[in-house]
């Protein structure tokens, strides 16, 4: 039972400062390895046989599409703890994933559709993956709708919550439906990355990319999650001892 | 105790909210006309060729379809949070999943239910032949079902929120997605006479699935928005 | 031996304490009088009795037993009367009164009608609930009520809108309810015309700290 009040009083100054500390190894090494991935890609990496230098956009595509899925994955996991443990500070990391989720969601559809334009002629194509990111954006888009409809901070945390969760049962059942509804309808495909044959050279800068990604998002979400928390705890004492 | 088992008790919401519907016949039959208006549209709108009509149906059918039962939606919950009948419903000692169902299932039978009955008028003017009207009655049977049940967790997550409307849509209609794909799959394969066996199973499985977890989500929606 | 006890309750609004450090015990037959001014909690404290708020901290037992889960043990034994009385407004007052005690157990017509004659309201039990005074509808609500098999009332100012024949109904009926070994929680100004030994008064003070 003290757990409750534990959370409520004893947790967020503690995550606070944690985020603090942590924020720069998440920052330094992304920033290392994006700009590493970056000659990589853009330089290193030997044009593709059918798409020339058309294809080096996959560095930023495919890594921020995988992102969006994954850091959807990590709000519903958040929002699911912050529900059952009614824990504040979990309730907290969902609401500062949401944002970067759906930039991600923006990019990778942005880039897929510049993608699109050499591949295809066309700006848009409703190949599977863009559409399912489509939706996703729309999740996105639904979970900071209703936070934002929401006066009282605690139950905008759980209806969202709830809503991240339905979300998260339902995301795979949508991939699925969007795929199935593609391979009827036969429209073009061309962003199949699974080619076994990819090259090392080729390989490598997309999972470093991958990776620093992956830790950009962790320190984006590190501040905005001490953010969160400044906004939420604005009259606890000790934010006024934290900074003065 | 010898309180009504819960199986009477949804029984019971069912019967209330069919007498309320009775009281007030024109928000019942509002999504019905919305229904066919929409989809009568579209031949004068687009063409009044019926070949090519034919062709656009599954999805005219369907858009709508969803578009008709999202305009009921906004009342579902609304109505009983506003006058203190949800709350009752959580103090009866009843669990809140089934009474919820039982709302659930009112909705279907006074939307879903007459707009799968409307859909052999709507399709005849779309040009749907007479043969397909029993794979496209059975597609939306099942497809409605999930689409009040996916509607009961957006009407309960917005009972919080200041303002339905627009955000209710922006909420069901990415999950209504699935059932939109598969339903006028289903419609097609229907029209044009082949079998519909693989998109009714995965709209039965949707439907199965929603009627699982769907009236969990709602149930803990709705103790959030009466907070 | 009290059967309603709430010990040490905090609740929240936002960083506001509505509810602080709150502790009463109730035994069977009495009723417990909340009293305060607007905005001291007494509705709120009603609802996390009735289970749909949950207090920060602290606890609220009847019988012993804890009630922050969902036991319809609990739930079962208790019946809360909003201050806006619980109506549809389309439907009947006696087709209300039915469907809102039907939800909880089985009644007959003749009940409904009974119950209906106790609480006065007899005259406008089919009109349409739109069309009544709010002490009409106060009046029905308390005619399902009556009806319901609950030990435990939870009332949240229960005689207001009614006239003095009203509230001298409500005391008689809380009296009725209480000698049967009943237990309420009332929120109101107003004075219960209660038997002696019955009334248990809490303030709450809508100050803050």
């Amino acid at each position: 039972m003290d757990w409750t009040w534990f959370h409520k009083f004893g947790s967020p100054p503690h995550v606070y400062r944690l985020a603090g500390l942590l924020t720069p190894w998440f920052a330094w090494p992304a920033a290392l390895l994006i700009l590493g991935a970056l000659y990589g890609g853009l330089v290193l990496a030997p044009p593709d046989y059918q798409q020339g230098d058309g294809f080096r956009i996959i560095y930023v595509h495919a890594p921020s599409a995988w992102l969006a899925v994954m850091i959807y994955a990590v709000m519903a996991t958040a929002a699911g703890v912050g529900l059952i443990w009614r824990m504040k500070v979990a309730h907290a990391v969902a609401a500062s994933c949401a944002g970067v989720g759906a930039w991600f969601t923006v990019v990778s559809l942005l880039t897929g559709m510049l993608w699109g334009k050499p591949m295809w002629g066309t700006y848009w194509v409703w190949d599977p993956r863009l559409t399912a990111q489509l939706i996703l954006l729309f999740l996105y888009l639904g979970f900071m709708g209703l936070r934002a409809s929401i006066d009282d901070v605690s139950r905008a945390d759980r209806a969202s919550a709830v809503l991240a969760l339905v979300g998260v049962v339902n995301l795979p059942i949508i991939r699925y439906s969007v795929e199935w509804w593609n391979s009827i309808h036969q429209a073009p495909s061309v962003m199949k990355m699974d080619r076994p044959s990819m090259p090392f050279d080729m390989l490598a800068p997309l999972l470093a990319m991958l990776l620093g990604f992956s830790l950009y998002f962790g320190a984006v979400l590190l501040i905005r999650l001490r953010a969160e928390i400044l906004r939420r705890e604005r009259n606890a004492s000790w934010i006024r001892e934290e900074l003065t | 105790m010898s309180g009504p088992g819960v199986f009477r008790a949804a029984v019971w919401v069912v019967q209330r909210d069919l007498r309320l519907a009775t009281r007030r016949p024109a928000q019942v039959l509002q999504p019905l006309a919305f229904f066919a208006v929409v989809t009568l549209l579209f031949p004068l709108g687009y063409t009044p060729e019926l070949a090519k009509l034919r062709a656009i149906a599954p999805g005219v059918l369907w858009v709508a379809a969803l578009l008709a039962s999202m305009l009921a939606l906004e009342s579902l919950f609304r109505e009983d949070a506003d006058d203190g009948t949800l709350e009752q419903f959580v103090v009866s000692g009843q669990p809140l999943t089934i009474l919820l169902l039982a709302k659930t299932a009112t909705h279907w039978l006074l939307t879903g239910l007459p707009l799968t009955l409307m859909a052999p008028l709507v399709g005849g003017a779309l040009g749907v032949p007479f043969a397909a009207l029993g794979g496209i009655l059975s597609s939306l049977v099942l497809g409605t079902i999930s689409l009040s049940l996916i509607g009961a967790v957006g009407a309960g997550l917005t009972l919080a929120s200041r303002r339905g409307g627009v955000l209710l849509s922006l909420l069901t209609l990415p999950l209504a997605v699935p059932v939109l794909i598969f339903g006028a799959r289903a419609t097609e394969l229907a029209i044009a006479g082949d079998s519909l066996t693989a998109p009714l199973y995965l709209l039965g499985a949707v439907a199965v699935l929603g009627l699982t977890l769907a009236p969990l989500a709602a149930a803990a929606a709705v103790r959030i928005g009466l907070e | 031996m009290s059967e309603l006890t709430a010990e040490n309750i905090w609740f929240y609004r936002g960083d506001y304490p509505v509810l602080r450090a709150l502790s009463f015990a109730l035994r069977a037959g009495e009723c417990l009088q909340i009293r305060g001014p607007n905005g001291a909690g007494k509705t709120t404290l009603l609802r996390v009795l009735a289970g749909l708020l949950q207090a920060e901290e602290g606890v609220v037992r009847w019988r012993g037993e804890a009630i922050g889960g969902r036991e319809s043990g609990f739930l079962a034994s208790l019946a809360y009367l909003p201050h806006q009385p619980p109506l549809k407004a389309e439907l009947s007052g006696a087709e209300n009164v039915h469907f809102a005690v039907g939800l909880r157990r089985r009644c007959t017509a003749q009940q409904v009608r009974a119950a209906l004659q106790r609480v006065g309201a007899a005259a406008f039990a089919d009109r349409p609930v739109r069309s009544l005074s709010a002490g009409q509808r106060r009046r029905i609500a308390f005619a399902a009520l009556h009806l319901d098999p609950a030990r435990l009332w939870l009332l949240d100012e229960p005689t207001t809108n009614l006239d003095a024949e009203g509230q001298s109904m409500v005391s008689e009926l809380l009296e009725q309810h209480l000698a049967g070994g009943g237990l309420s929680v009332a929120a109101t100004h107003q004075a219960l015309a209660l038997s002696a030994g019955r009334l248990v008064a809490l303030e709450l003070s809508g100050v803050g700290e």
